[in-house]
């Protein structure tokens, strides 16, 4: 690149001729937004419909959150989709603490979100009760437009430097009840 | 379903049994049950496969009747492949007398036994693993006792370590064996089983499954919830294809009520049914491949799935959980023209079988992952209580759209493959050919679409329509008494089946009168065949392990419940 013909000597008119300037954390969480990887947690009816996201028609790629990652060491967005039992919350808590950070949860469908219309004595009335959510997709299962919308609102959250406080003040519920 | 001859059961087990006077035979809605003494269950199911009466056990239901002296039923399911007739047998017990258990009779027994054990904690005699099977290892109590509050739940502080059942010892030592934990977050397990092997190089040594991750109460849910409030509920079980839950259980609601739904209703049912046996088999395929590493086929599948879908949404505004059906007919009518766009639609699922065979029936790779892995013979296919496309594949050509026709299934044309050593290549051809058979078969049905009312119109069970609740004080009425009072069923007794994707959806109904029913039992297809799986692979390579697991088509919703 050649630079530009000197104008006068003042040099941040300089720079503006050839590059723009950011700030370092905003490049790195454009950086973030629009390359997170899933690990698609799909446990029940939500995971089928998670299937048709990451589909041809509704193609999660166009959000480059397309490299779905079965390992927790590889991924960085986790993707709660379908009832989490209290069998499974051992295993999920597992999971997430096996991520590398920055790490993101998305609670796709009621039940990961509340345990939707399963009251009963086997299901966790939501995931937030043992790890912290970045964002809950309501539906049962949710629009295949839903989650996308989801994603996008966590893209935003991304961008913004969102203050997380449930995720910095979160603590593992199983080591809490054994010490 | 077919007329038992009971004279010559009766003079059978007379002769049989010294003790045949304390046997009930009575008859329960077209049923034959037979009520025996605890202690003579065993010997009385041995006998009846024995004598090949019924060689095929197809469920194990417990019921709850807390007043009684002796407050827990066991009804067992008997079935016979060759005639197609079915009896129940009864055993009434308490906590802490056990029942003989009948795995030495029908290995399938196992797992039934064991959730009658988890659910209501009656004990089963002879049962070598009898430890709890749905709910998780540190649960105390047995949920589906009518003393448990169904929303009393009890956290879980760990998972269980790997672990092995006792009797699965393989009689050859080996040295330098790996305990290997698959599942149950790996991309194979589809997110909730969990299978556990120990490894002799690439050779399975011996293994070991868990279910239950996906246990989300569902019988306990039925029994709190009105009659139409279950429907979303059955949705839920076999999630990749829905509506076929929907049908089966307001199926067995129907028979209950002695009602017939109108022949417009019926065809919508088959219509449905079997376009979701289609998009079943087709995540079954997809799934299959990818975990087998043929992601191609993935795209073009779900590409299929995803028009099904859209037809779906067309009709009532949900792609994956339609919950369509209503006790006595369908909740609406399809819209104008829909029929002739499911026939449009048919064209291009043709075209779209056609690929698929292009992309793996000739595939080297494909046939030489699948081929001769996970075979089983018919009658080990029976014992372990296999139905649906995994029996048909092992070359026993049973299926209940045939067998027992329900709706106007007679009255089509559509033939049933069959395959004969059961691996899971062959599952994958019948599966194919199955699907083009839907195709056939909803073709046939919308051409022919019958006309008149899509639901009975009898207001002891069926809400009025709207303009009516709105319009006259007649309808209001209706609207109001039937909200209130709820659809209340005759007391009584059922087990109804219907052929799913999988294989016999059955649902066992008890219902005391009141709105909700006392009892829902589901017998899942893919439970009595999951239970083979450790067998099937031990002594397989461990690759194959992903092979047998897709070809079986585990759905977790309607494995666990």
């Amino acid at each position: 690149m050649t630079l530009p013909a000197q104008t006068n000597n003042d040099l941040s008119d300089v720079s503006k001729n050839f590059a723009f300037t950011t700030r370092l954390d905003d490049l790195v969480s454009w950086g973030r937004k629009n390359s997170m990887w899933p690990l698609p947690y799909g446990t029940a009816c939500c995971g089928i419909e998670l299937m048709s996201v990451m589909g041809p028609k509704y193609d999660l790629a166009r959000f480059g959150a397309e490299v779905v990652r079965f390992s927790p060491r590889q991924a960085d967005l986790l993707l709660v989709a379908g009832t989490i039992t209290e069998k499974m919350g051992p295993i999920l808590v597992h999971i997430y603490e096996q991520m590398l950070e920055p790490k993101y949860v998305l609670s796709m469908g009621a039940c990961a979100s509340s345990g939707g219309f399963y009251r009963a004595y086997h299901v966790m009335q939501g995931i937030d009760k043992v790890i912290p959510v970045d964002v809950y997709v309501p539906g049962c299962p949710p629009t295949p437009e839903a989650v996308l919308d989801g994603v996008m609102t966590l893209q935003k959250m991304i961008a913004d430097h969102h203050p997380r406080p449930w995720k910095d003040n979160w603590v593992n519920p199983y080591e809490k009840t054994k010490s | 379903m077919k007329k038992l001859n009971l004279d010559m059961y009766r003079g059978a087990i007379a002769a049989r049994f010294p003790e045949a006077n304390r046997f009930q035979f009575s008859e329960s809605y077209g049923a034959v049950v037979l009520e025996v003494p605890r202690e003579t269950v065993r010997d009385v199911l041995r006998f009846f496969k024995e004598k090949n009466y019924f060689n095929f056990l197809m469920n194990i239901t417990g019921v709850d009747y807390p007043d009684r002296q002796e407050r827990f039923e066991v009804v067992y399911e008997l079935f016979n492949t060759r005639d197609y007739s079915r009896l129940r047998v009864k055993v009434r017990t308490s906590e802490d007398k056990p029942v003989p258990s009948v795995i030495s009779v029908w290995k399938g027994a196992d797992w039934f036994e064991r959730e009658v054990y988890d659910m209501f904690g009656v004990k089963f005699e002879g049962h070598p693993n009898l430890r709890r099977i749905l709910t998780h290892h540190e649960f105390v109590g047995h949920p589906l006792r009518k003393d448990y509050a169904a929303d009393l739940q009890q956290p879980c502080s760990s998972a269980l370590p790997i672990h092995f059942d006792v009797g699965t010892e393989p009689k050859e030592k080996a040295d330098n064996l790996i305990p290997l934990n698959i599942g149950p977050s790996h991309p194979a397990t589809h997110g909730t089983l969990r299978v556990m092997v120990e490894l002799n190089g690439e050779k399975v040594h011996r293994a070991n499954v868990e279910i239950g991750y996906l246990h989300r109460c569902f019988e306990k849910m039925a029994e709190t919830h009105p009659y139409n409030q279950v429907i979303p509920y059955t949705d839920r079980l076999n999630y990749c294809s829905a509506p076929m839950n929907n049908i089966g259980y307001c199926k067995a609601v129907e028979r209950l009520l002695g009602v017939e739904i109108p022949a417009r209703a019926q065809a919508m049912r088959v219509v449905l049914a079997e376009l979701s046996r289609f998009i079943d088999h087709v995540v079954c395929i997809g799934a299959n491949a990818v975990d087998l590493g043929a992601l191609t086929g993935f795209f073009h599948l779900f590409t299929l799935r995803e028009k099904v879908y859209s037809i779906f949404e067309k009709l009532c505004g949900a792609r994956l959980t339609v919950s369509m059906t209503r006790v006595g007919g369908m909740a609406q009518d399809a819209p104008p023209g829909w029929f002739d766009e499911v026939l449009q639609l048919c064209k291009e699922l043709r075209q779209g079988v056609s690929e698929i065979e292009t992309l793996l029936t000739n595939n080297k790779i494909w046939i030489q992952r699948t081929q001769n892995v996970g075979a089983i013979s018919a009658e080990e296919a029976l014992q372990w209580g296999y139905t649906g496309p995994c029996l048909r594949a092992a070359g026993v050509g049973l299926d209940l759209r045939k067998a027992e026709p329900y709706y106007m299934y007679d009255e089509l044309d559509f033939d049933i493959p069959v395959g004969s050593t059961g691996d899971v290549f062959e599952r994958y051809l019948v599966r194919v050919e199955e699907m083009k058979q839907s195709v056939r078969i909803v073709e046939q049905v919308c051409k022919n679409m019958p006309s008149g009312d899509y639901t009975i119109r009898d207001k002891g069970i069926v809400l009025p329509e709207k303009k009516d609740v709105y319009g006259n004080i007649e309808g209001l009425m209706n609207h109001f008494m039937l909200v209130i009072n709820g659809l209340r069923p005759p007391v009584g007794e059922v087990y109804d089946s219907t052929e799913a994707a999988n294989g016999e959806l059955g649902f066992h109904l008890v219902s005391d009168g009141s709105g909700v029913p006392y009892r829902l039992k589901v017998r899942p297809p893919c439970f009595a065949i999951y239970q083979s799986f450790s067998e099937s692979i031990t002594g397989g390579l461990v690759a194959d392990v992903i092979s047998v697991l897709g070809s079986m088509n585990l759905i977790a919703g309607e494995l666990d419940r």
